[in-house]
């Protein structure tokens, strides 16, 4: 993908010092400009600090267009990124609440993540695009998911190498079928190009990054944060825990709102495909990748209910933002005003 | 998982997860298709997409804790 626009001090510097140098000729320049202050009221909401953070953990998956790629490995970006994500986490734990959890066998570990799932009183976003949505919000609602969607299922592999046993079994099973279990064009991820293209997208990545408000951002970034570090693998685990067992569902509702929008195959394959695999998905993440993972290591378990609860209360933000823009007629994405370089 | 075989898990208040070697027949003798190697069979009755779970028993309670 091309680099984005900037959003304030710290992705301006970032932006122009990828855009401009090279990373081992320039170390001075690194210098000077990374040492910029992060402040902000609330990290979540800050388009700096989400922009700046995405774009550095892209340098870990994709990378942009004309970016040395030796950016990647940068003492002075996993700097400013390690002061980034210091401040996220904290955030992260400050909202996700304390963690309720009993201790058990790996049944009792998915049946309290199925409470939780449960219980999530999140926002129906769901609902209303089954109900209300018109075709532009249903757009909206592709465009926010496709920062995720369209590299589906990556950030939770970093987790493999760093699991053991049945976890570690239980997250290659799920991936795999995330990956489209080896038939190309099956993947989650292309299904969900497919899902795009049907409305009229643009199915490339990071197409639309420049009108994502920073909550959307900080969905991803969170994946990312939870995937990328070692010490937080029972975070990623949860996480993708709680994403499938939130999943079958809510599926079926996005599913029934785009065909009462007219659409069909293969615009609705995505949301049937993760009916249908997302049933089967909850039953091992819970059992066998969260609960294995906790059986093995019991001193993992709280790690693996904060990872559930951060991503039910973000999640929560992404849907109130949506739901509160499209209540009150406006779009949920950045306006052009918003876009306008400060 | 064995090599052979197939092996299924009773999920408490969900569904029956097959693994392994198995084919599905509807009660003409017709094969069911999936492309999943593990599938969820629905145990509780209320799946929009039988024989496969939904998700749906999650909002019906079908079955005592233990
Ligand atoms: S067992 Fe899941 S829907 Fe019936
Ligand atoms: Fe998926
Ligand atoms: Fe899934």
């Amino acid at each position: 993908m091309k680099l984005p626009p900037q959003r304030g001090p710290v992705s301006a510097e970032l932006i122009d010092l990828l855009r401009t140098f090279a990373p081992e000729n320039d170390q001075t320049a690194c210098d000077d400009r990374l040492v910029v202050p992060l402040e902000s009221e609330d990290i979540l909401f800050s388009d700096d600090l989400q922009l700046s953070l995405f774009v550095l953990y892209e340098l870990h998956y994709r990378g942009f267009d004309e970016v040395d790629e030796r950016w990647e490995w940068n003492p002075q970006l996993l700097a400013l990124r390690a002061r980034i994500e210091e401040q996220f986490e904290r955030k992260l734990r400050e909202i996700a609440m304390d963690v309720s959890y009993v201790p058990g066998d790996a049944q009792a570990v998915a049946q309290q993540l199925f409470t939780l799932a449960n219980d999530d009183g999140g926002p129906s976003v769901s609902n209303f695009i089954a109900r209300e949505a018109t075709l532009e919000q249903a757009q909206e609602f592709l465009i926010h998911k496709s920062i995720y969607q369209l590299k589906e299922a990556d950030p939770h592999s970093w987790a493999i190498p760093r699991l053991n046993g049945r976890g570690k079994s239980a997250l290659m099973e799920i991936q795999f079928d995330e990956y489209g279990a080896g038939r190309p064009g099956a993947m989650h991820s292309e299904l969900f190009a497919l899902t795009m293209r049907g409305l009229e997208l643009d199915a490339e990545f990071g197409a639309y990054i420049d009108r994502l408000p920073a909550i959307t951002l900080a969905s991803v970034n969170m994946m990312s944060l939870f995937g990328l570090h070692r010490r937080l693998r029972g975070c990623i685990a949860g996480h993708l825990a709680i994403y499938e067992m939130t999943s079958s569902i809510p599926n079926a509702r996005y599913a029934r709102g785009f065909r009462r929008l007219g659409f069909d195959t293969p615009v609705t394959d995505y949301f049937d495909e993760h009916v249908e695999a997302d049933a089967v998905h909850e039953q091992i993440a819970g059992r066998d990748l969260a609960g294995g993972l906790i059986e093995y290591d019991p001193t993992i378990a709280t790690e693996v209910f904060f990872g559930a609860q951060a991503a039910c209360a973000v999640d929560a933000l992404v849907g109130e933002h949506q739901l509160t823009a499209w209540r009150s007629g406006k779009s949920s994405l950045r306006t052009a005003t918003e876009r306008m370089p400060a | 998982m064995t090599s052979d075989g197939s092996k299924i898990v009773v999920c408490p208040q969900g569904p029956l997860i097959v693994r392994g070697e198995f084919t599905i027949e509807d009660g003409h003798g017709q094969e069911v298709p999936t492309n999943r190697t593990t599938v969820a069979l629905c145990r509780c009755g209320s799946s929009a997409i039988k024989p496969f779970c939904d998700g749906t028993h999650k909002l019906k309670n079908f079955e005592k804790r233990s």
